[in-house]
């Protein structure tokens, strides 16, 4: 059995169809279950109660970037062996990195503004991630701005290849330059550097939910799109007749 | 009941704009879903 057999729409359809059930569900428990336990952790000696966004923020963070890296390998498998499947799911994905981005973004500068004492600071990470940000408006704006579905899927791949360069800027920026005001890795495993335990197991479990969460979204919009391009098809070949 | 001591604010703002965000594009793509499979049930059933 090779990978390449999903591909196939109906094959797809099949098989995410059976997935699906379990991504919801792993999502909402691993979710809900992180961002309670979360909640309910004691406040940090120095952060306070602040340290409660971490179980958002992280999450979200590492989400925005790796989603983006997984629409470069769909939109590489695209350029490369022009699966459709592959497209739509870059496609399909695309908004729920965008919300991720956001989610990052606002969730920073609301921590930010009692601990830094500012909204917001031209900081390398802050501002890759900004850049980030606006590289997924614009790949969605320019899948809806190109009629021809080939035509906007070839666009969007190589925008996507230049937007991977931020992508991994806002990974390392924090090693690249390190003059900002953005700390290093929050899951750091050197010794002295390591987070609490109290605080790094409600971490990995909202890590795990938002994983499943971004799973079964791209499953639901990926069957959405393949469904929306039988349907043109199908409108296409009607007109035609 | 839990104590959020004076950052009550900053973390009942972070937690509530991302589950805006969460739940806005979760009811998003449940829509959209619902809608490509109505039409495109709606067409096979014409065609």
């Amino acid at each position: 059995m090779s990978i390449w057999e999903y591909a196939n729409p109906v094959k797809f359809m099949r098989t995410s169809g059976a997935i699906l059930p379990w991504a919801v569900a792993g999502a909402a428990l691993c979710t809900v279950g992180g961002l309670v336990w979360g909640f309910l952790t004691p406040e940090d000696y120095k952060q306070g109660s602040t340290v409660k966004i971490v179980f958002i923020h992280v999450p979200a963070a590492m989400m925005a970037i790796n989603i983006w890296v997984m629409m470069l390998v769909a939109s590489l498998t695209w350029l490369i062996r022009r699966h459709h499947v592959s497209a739509l799911a870059a496609k399909a994905a695309a908004p729920v990195g965008a919300v991720m981005t956001l989610i990052a973004l606002a969730t920073g500068a609301i921590w930010g503004q009692p601990m830094w004492g500012t909204w917001w600071e031209w900081d390398p990470r802050l501002t890759s991630f900004l850049i980030l940000f606006l590289f997924y408006v614009g790949y969605i704006a320019l899948w809806s701005a190109v009629e021809d579905p080939d035509s906007a899927a070839d666009l969007t791949g190589w925008l996507c290849l230049v937007g991977s360069v931020f992508a991994l800027l806002s990974r390392y920026a924090v090693l690249f330059w390190n003059q900002g005001l953005h700390q290093g890795a929050s899951l750091s495993v050197a010794e002295g550097e390591r987070m609490s335990a109290v605080y790094r197991y409600p971490l990995y479990l909202s890590m795990l939910g938002f994983f499943l969460l971004f799973l079964a979204l791209l499953l639901i919009r990926t069957r959405t799109e393949i469904r929306r391009r039988r349907l043109a098809a199908l409108q296409a070949r009607e007109a035609r007749a | 009941m839990i104590e959020l001591g004076k950052y009550a604010g900053t973390v009942l703002a972070a937690y509530g704009v991302s589950l805006a965000l969460l739940l806005g594009v979760i009811w998003q793509s449940v829509a959209a879903n619902a809608r490509a499979r109505r039409a495109l049930e709606a067409q096979e059933k014409n065609g």
